[in-house]
């Protein structure tokens, strides 16, 4: 079995392929009508071609993977808000904060037709708690995380320091929600990741709203321009307790 | 055009490179599928890849997508590979009975490759020889967008497209 003439075979490749230009096809048209060794390659390659292409299999994304990565690519809507886009600081509306209080969960259905923030934030979540995906910068002091994020960030990041209250902060990375850069705060409790998401957005203040999700606890809310997602695997109850610091903190 | 400044805060994604995301995500996954081997490695290194992209909207000048999209991809797959410190291994023991495939590993396809045929030929092969034979033939990528993608000169992807083929040719495998 012959290979065809050294020369030859990756001309005779390329003409294969489609990239050889017309004047050197040409040449090679003239010089395999006299070579068997270089026509019977160009027929192996053809058939070789011809089977690899029909065998080769193509692995389509799939449809779930489509989804979380379209998630992340739409850009939020503009707020469209019926009732008036502040309310005072302090005012709760639809009864939530007593339902806090009193330490229900509340499950919350996204509006029709919005996009799903909560399964973006929960999708991300999970990812960063992959090795090696969870922090960008690893700092327990808020004074390293904060300017980190000043580079990167055109919005003032609240870093809360919480390790008084058992929630020491693990560190911060730049993620990407609804098409735009958000922060990701990082804070531990015990073995548990706590991780608050915060970017601004004119939302309407709202207090926190809880929801579970795949044995997730999450809570979010908005307040000064900004909205924030906490999410963790520690129970809601606890949750609402660190969400309450995080707000009230200084 | 730029879209935004490499060096400040990363700008917004341009719906541009959003919807050039989408349009070859298939691509993307495809071409993390074959480096990769393994479904679920796959997903997560396109998933990276896609954040490394945003990551870099500054340095898409607007240009084709897809050979852009794709080198991340790869680069991003190689990267997973180097953290694993080898490759995914083939699932079957075919590969187990492989001899050592350093020094002629295009040779060693034949014992795997009479038995399952085409596709798991190819799919053996070395990493480079077999993206440049799946990125030709499937993608149907030029020369130059290959080079592009696997960062090498036009004849390097002519040499490893060559030896891709003529292992395979050598080999006498049926389809």
């Amino acid at each position: 079995m012959s290979d065809g003439c050294d020369t030859h075979r990756l001309l005779l490749q390329a003409e294969l392929d489609g990239e050889l230009e017309a004047g050197r096809a040409a040449e090679l048209a003239a010089h395999v009508e006299g070579c068997a060794a270089c026509a019977g390659l160009r027929t192996r390659l053809q058939a070789l071609q011809a089977r690899t292409q029909a065998a080769l299999p193509f692995h389509a994304a799939p449809p779930a993977l489509r989804a979380r990565i379209a998630a992340q690519l739409t850009p939020a809507r503009p707020a469209a808000a019926p009732s008036p886009r502040r309310r005072r600081r302090g005012a709760l509306g639809f009864g939530l904060g007593a339902a806090m209080a009193a330490g229900l969960a509340l499950v919350v259905l996204p509006r029709s037709g919005a996009p799903d923030r909560g399964a973006e934030i929960l999708a991300s979540h999970i990812r960063a708690l992959q090795p090696g995906h969870l922090v960008d910068v690893l700092a327990s002091d808020r004074h390293t995380v904060k300017p980190w994020f000043d580079g990167k960030l055109d919005f003032a990041v609240p870093v809360r320091d919480l390790a008084g209250f058992g929630y020491p902060l693990v560190g911060g990375r730049l993620e990407y929600v609804g098409g735009r850069p958000v922060a990701a705060l990082v804070y531990r409790r015990d073995q548990h990741e706590v991780q608050v998401f915060a970017w601004r957005e004119d939302a309407p203040q709202s207090p926190p709203v809880a929801e579970r999700r795949s044995g997730y606890a999450m809570l979010r809310w908005a307040e000064d321009g900004m909205v924030y997602w906490a999410i963790s695997d520690i129970p809601l109850e606890e949750l609402t307790g660190f969400v309450e610091r995080f707000r009230t903190a200084r | 055009m730029a879209f935004g400044d490499p060096a400040g805060p990363p700008a917004e994604i341009p719906p541009a490179l959003a919807a050039a995301i989408l349009e070859n995500l298939d691509s993307a996954h495809n071409l993390a599928r074959w480096l990769l081997r393994d479904p679920v490695v796959a997903e997560d290194v396109v998933q990276d890849a896609v954040l490394r992209a945003l990551r870099h909207a500054g340095g898409w000048r607007g240009g084709e997508p897809r050979a852009w999209l794709l080198r991340i991809v790869r680069n991003a797959a190689l990267d997973r590979i180097a953290a694993r410190g080898r490759e995914i291994p083939l699932e079957d023991d075919a590969a187990a009975a492989l001899p050592d495939p350093a020094p002629d590993p295009e040779a060693a396809l034949a014992a795997r490759q009479t038995r399952h045929g085409l596709a798991a030929a190819v799919a053996a092969l070395p990493l480079e020889l077999r993206e440049a034979l799946m990125l030709r033939t499937v993608e149907e990528m030029s020369y130059r967008d290959i080079a592009a993608v696997t960062g090498v000169p036009i004849g390097t992807v002519m040499s490893r497209l060559w030896r891709a083929r003529a292992a395979l040719l050598r080999a006498k495998v049926e389809a």
